[in-house]
């Protein structure tokens, strides 16, 4: 089984496919990564040789950024928006949209599920 | 879209002279300003800057972290008090 960087990849994919099961490596980064060791795109993960899983290791460990490192980097950056006080960093704090999309409606990703408010009380006489 | 790289940072003018003049003197003073676009240069560093927010200026103590960033992005032009009826955020302010 191809063990890559502390993550298990689908054994009956196709190595560019497999290889995105990493976090921090996409399509760009697998074609370039497979190119680069002279490995086909299209060679199934369980037909790796042990040889292959090395050079992928290799380039992998001295080119690219990925899992926990990258997390915690990307983390980093955030926290530094955060605390100079900046329009995005107050938008990470408040867990709202950062790059300026609307509020009105949609941004469910950031704002988590739907929180209905009660209706507010209607003026009697 | 990013800004070209070719024109390099936007500095306005007169407030990046303002700033090496402070520099120079070794003072260091408020300076107001409305350039919200000015980009933030090295030499701010240090320097207490009143940013307008279209109502009144918010001071920014400018540190290294901020280098690269826009002044505006540090004076909020919008204030959020809260929904009705959410009673815990409006006793915040």
């Amino acid at each position: 089984m191809a063990r890559i960087a502390g993550v298990d990849l689908p054994r009956n994919k196709r190595g560019v496919i497999g290889l995105t099961y990493i976090f921090g490596i996409g399509r760009t980064t697998s074609t370039s990564i497979l190119e680069k060791a002279g490995i086909s795109e299209d060679k199934r993960v369980k037909d790796w040789t042990e040889e292959d899983v090395v050079k992928i290791r290799r380039i992998i460990n001295d080119e690219f950024k990925v899992e926990g490192q990258l997390r915690s980097e990307v983390q980093l950056s955030i926290k530094r928006l955060m605390d100079i006080g900046c329009y995005r960093g107050l938008r990470h704090r408040k867990g709202l949209p950062v790059r300026g999309q609307r509020t009105r409606t949609n941004a469910r990703t950031r704002k988590g599920r739907k929180k209905t408010v009660a209706n507010k009380k209607k003026v009697t006489k | 879209m990013a800004r070209s790289l070719k024109k390099g940072p936007f500095i306005d003018p007169k407030l990046e002279r303002k700033v090496l003049r402070l520099n120079e003197g070794g003072t260091k003073r408020l300076v107001k300003t409305w350039a919200r676009r000015s980009m933030i240069s090295p030499d701010f560093v240090g320097h207490t800057v009143a940013v307008h927010n279209g109502n009144k200026f918010i001071p920014v103590y400018v540190t290294e972290n901020m280098v690269g960033h826009k002044l505006g992005e540090f004076s909020p032009t919008r204030t959020f008090r809260g929904h009705a009826g959410n009673r815990k955020d409006a006793k915040k302010r």
